[in-house]
């Protein structure tokens, strides 16, 4: 290897890239559109960020106060889009395009060009669904999932500017899917065999084939909302034939598989932080493997148990809540696996390493709240909660979001050349975990004492857990400060230099280029053992 | 032992911090057989996954402890073992099965609607709830009843502060109650925790559930399926009597609305004056109109439209009599002929002929109403 790290040395006194902003509107460079799909997701996180702020100072106390309800709903709905669509995929993405061409000893993504494009108009469908925020009326206020016939008959006409960002939005993740596919599949090093792959590639190879199978689902949906509205067709309206139901049910055909979209690249960068801070390998690595696609498999007959209040048959009501109490054993496979890395290992508690250990607990915790959902007689009691919210969140805030923290904090000082701010990053991450924490964990009890969920005003039960709710809200969108700094001075090239090898128990190319890693990488193929 | 512990685990997690009545944090045991169950399989699942909690976080605890680089440990190099994974990926798939089986059980039970004693059709509506006695001859709407002025912060909150409507829902005791739920508009959920019932309303299809209450009591809900502007507004609240109870208060209902519809007959005979016409639609814009075309009749630009000024309300009378009575298709504007009594049509389409500077100068009579709804 030593040889690939020596010619890679030579590149860099010749790689050519454009000044200004030209050098990144054009970019091919897979490094580049890494960084500008992070910085966009970073962006995203702080707008998104800021409509749950609304969302908890309107909730601080019973009564309205600062929002009126219209404009509640129109925040509810645009946090959910903008964190599912703007923040968690986006940052994944930015991720494989980092990560994936290092770990798999590949020079590029293997359609440069398409990757440029396929980032550059994600900017425009966020500007479009933002915009659509300060038209009369306001923007879309029926919830992220606009079940029909809320989003179409009863909505109003900015649902036209809603659909056509969602199909962007769409068409990019389709785009940077069919990247990775194309990538993996065809520009592994000599010797890079499939289950030599890193796990952090083998999750967003299954995470890439999920997103081909449903973005165009969604894409259907959204189309038929939009005909329904504005064309006079009924595909969701009982007046004319159709059914409201078959709306949620074209929706959570892909909106179950998108839950593990957003999961299952947070389970490969575990994968890969674990065995690093424990000086072990991973344990299980070939059931890590099938158990990720046993979970992509199943994620495509579970999704009508978001909606067993529905009004199903009792036969599908129990098809789907065994089917869903079945994804928790390939789940738990990955978490006794982790712990099963970390046991007997020789640990160290480095910034990655704490996100990751807070990922295995925290996500867990979601896990079970989710194993309770899957119970279709208790379900009815929490569907449409705050335990619902409690849930999602700490699948998706402590578990898909912290994983991108700690893959950031991992990968950081490749990318820099530097170590981060060690004092920044640990004030961000227990001032994050305490207020995380503090935030969702009491929505559990508001949930099962009866408070539904998308309301701006609630009975006076439910006011003390609320205040609390709040202030860790207030705390945790604080704390995401301490990152931006932390964020502007790495890439201003602040800190330690950090070594190519940067932890000392790290395994993999990525870890024998250069920090910080060249323009371009890899242009001789590396052979692996 | 091991039950002992979890449960002061429970207890500590529910007193940390907060100091509340423990039905601020749990679900309800709720007040029916099937409730009960729910109850007991919800603690069920919950005390299966902290068990398996403690075995895990606290594997990983020990080796967080013991299993340090600073202690100076050299770490092993074990990565696999056939054994242990296939007693984790078998063990809790028994686990599964033992829970699957009371879940399913119940469930069973729940979807069994069959055999009622009486049924209430239920029905929603931006954003109120319709209830119909099926087998008698009642049925009425049931609106929130708490006073704008606490939601705005002008008035102190009551007990009940967003769960109480000004007409609940009377149901007998100890008899199997059938609730066919359905909407009107968009998809509501009608929701009583203490039922364990959560039914979707989806419009244009029935849906069924059912509840045999064991004790008497009022019992509080909300709408559960996002439903528009004011979806956290549209409260559930339940009266359950004794069966005696609820058949001297049917029976009384009965004769109620039947006179009330024999006063309104009367009424097409005679004419109101425009003061008292004002008076009482001032009333019932209130309760009817104002969520959607605000108090001052200005509307949400852009989503909902402005009576202040519109073509509709200072234009032709029967035409306004027309989309009050039948409402709009593919618009939130529902039809309130069936919803308000005669008299009350006739005064609030005066009131919003007459109200904001609209000073058409008009009169509605209830005649007038029943002329268009009659089709003469």
């Amino acid at each position: 290897m030593s040889n690939a790290a020596e010619h890679l040395h030579h590149d860099e006194h010749h790689d050519h890239k454009p000044a200004g902003i030209m050098r990144w509107l054009n970019t091919t460079n897979h490094k580049d559109i890494g960084t500008l799909y992070l910085w966009f997701a970073f962006i995203m996180f702080l707008i998104g960020g800021a409509m749950a702020m609304v969302i908890r100072a309107e909730l601080f106390q019973p009564g309205l106060q600062l929002v009126d309800p219209n404009f509640f709903n129109q925040m509810t709905t645009v946090h959910g889009l903008i964190m599912v669509f703007g923040a968690v995929m986006p940052a994944f993405t930015g991720l494989a395009n980092w990560m994936v061409p290092l770990m798999i000893g590949a020079p590029d993504m293997a359609l440069p060009r398409m990757n440029n494009w396929s980032f550059w108009i994600l900017p425009f469908a966020f500007l479009i669904l933002l915009s659509s925020l300060f038209l009369e009326g306001g923007g879309p206020n029926f919830g992220w999932t606009f079940y029909a016939p809320l989003s179409t008959t009863y909505s109003n006409d900015s649902t036209a500017l809603f659909v056509f960002s969602v199909h962007i939005m769409g068409a990019s993740s389709i785009m940077g899917a069919i990247n990775v596919i194309v990538t993996i599949f065809n520009m592994r090093a000599p010797g890079m065999t499939w289950m030599k792959m890193p796990l952090f590639v083998w999750t967003w190879l299954i995470t890439a084939f999920l997103l081909i199978a449903v973005m165009p689902v969604l894409a259907g949906a959204v189309t038929m909302v939009l005909t329904d509205k504005f064309f006079g067709t009924s595909f969701f309206d009982a007046a004319g034939g159709g059914d409201p139901v078959l709306f949620q049910h074209i929706f959570w055909f892909f909106g179950h598989p998108e839950v593990y979209i957003m999961i299952l690249p947070a389970f490969g960068i575990i994968s890969q932080i674990v065995p690093t801070f424990s000086r072990k390998p991973l344990f299980g690595y070939a059931s890590m493997v099938y158990a990720t696609a046993s979970i992509a498999l199943l994620s495509f007959i579970v999704w009508a148990h978001h909606m067993f209040t529905t009004g199903m048959p009792v036969a599908a009501e129990l098809f789907f809540m065994f089917a869903t109490m079945l994804i928790s054993v390939p789940t738990g496979v990955k978490v006794f696996n982790w712990v099963a890395t970390m046991w007997r290992g020789a640990i160290s508690f480095e910034i990655p390493m704490l996100f990751a250990l807070a990922f295995i607990v925290l996500f867990t915790i979601g896990g079970f709240s989710g194993l309770m959902l899957a119970i279709t007689p208790v379900d009815f009691q929490y569907h449409d909660t705050y335990f619902v919210v409690a849930h999602f969140h700490y699948v998706l805030v402590t578990g898909a979001i912290f994983s991108i923290m700690a893959a950031v904090y991992y990968w950081l000082p490749k990318w820099c050349g530097k170590m981060y701010d060690e004092t920044l990053a640990k004030w961000h991450f227990w001032c994050s975990l305490i207020s995380v924490n503090l935030l969702f964990f009491p929505m559990h009890f508001v949930g099962l004492a009866g408070m539904p969920r998308r309301i701006p005003d609630y009975a006076l039960q439910f006011a003390d857990f609320n205040k609390w709710i709040s202030i860790g809200g207030f705390a945790f969108g604080l704390s995401q400060l301490i990152f931006l700094a932390l964020l502007i001075k790495a890439s201003r090239k602040q800190g330690e230099p950090a070594t190519d090898q940067v932890w000392e128990g790290a395994q993999g190319l990525e870890w024998e280029i250069p920090s910080p890693a060249p323009y371009h990488t890899f242009e001789t193929p590396p052979m692996v053992k | 032992m091991g039950r002992g512990v979890i449960t002061a685990l429970f207890a500590t997690l529910l007193t940390s911090g907060v100091v509340a009545e423990p039905s601020q944090l749990n679900l309800r045991r709720g007040v029916t057989d099937i409730s009960a169950q729910v109850y007991d399989l919800h603690m069920t699942i919950f005390y299966i996954c902290v068990v398996i909690g403690i075995v895990v976080f606290g594997a990983m605890l020990y080796a967080m402890v013991f299993h340090r680089k600073s202690r100076g440990v050299k770490p092993a190099n074990f990565h696999e073992s056939v054994r242990v994974e296939v007693a984790w990926t078998v063990v809790p798939f028994i686990i599964l099965i033992g829970m699957a089986i009371p879940a399913a059980s119940t469930l069973i039970d729940m979807e069994d609607a069959s055999q009622a004693d009486v049924t209430v059709l239920v029905t929603g509506s931006q954003w109120k709830w319709h209830y119909k006695y099926m087998d008698r001859d009642v049925e009425y709407y049931s609106v929130l009843a708490t006073q704008p002025e606490q939601i705005a912060n002008k008035f102190n909150k009551g007990e009940n502060y967003l769960l109480e409507v000004d007409r609940p829902l009377v149901i007998p005791t100890d008899k199997k109650v059938r609730f066919l739920v359905t909407s009107d508009d968009v998809i509501h959920s009608w929701w009583v925790p203490d039922f364990a019932v959560k039914k979707d309303a989806n419009p244009g299809f029935i849906n069924e559930a059912w509840a045999k209450v064991n004790e008497p009591g009022i019992y509080r809900g909300q709408c559960a399926e996002l439903c528009g502007k004011d979806h956290g507004f549209m409260p559930v609240v339940v009266i359950a009597k004794e069966p005696a109870d609820y058949e001297a208060w049917i029976t009384e209902q009965e004769g109620i609305q039947r006179k009330a519809k024999e006063e309104e007959q009367k009424l097409l005979a005679m004419n109101m004056e425009m003061d008292e016409l004002m008076e009482v639609g001032a009333r019932v814009y209130q309760s009817a109109c104002a969520a959607c075309h605000m108090p001052n009749g200005e509307g949400l630009p852009g989503v909902f439209p402005a009576l202040k000024g519109s073509a509709i309300a200072t234009g032709e009378m029967t035409k306004h009599i027309d989309v009050v009575v039948n409402g709009v298709s593919g618009t939130a504007m529902q039809a309130f002929g069936k919803q308000l009594s005669l008299k009350e049509l006739a005064a609030v389409i005066t009131y919003e002929r007459n109200a904001w500077g609209n000073n058409t100068g008009d009169t509605v009579q209830a005649k007038d109403v029943n002329a268009l709804m009659t089709g003469k």
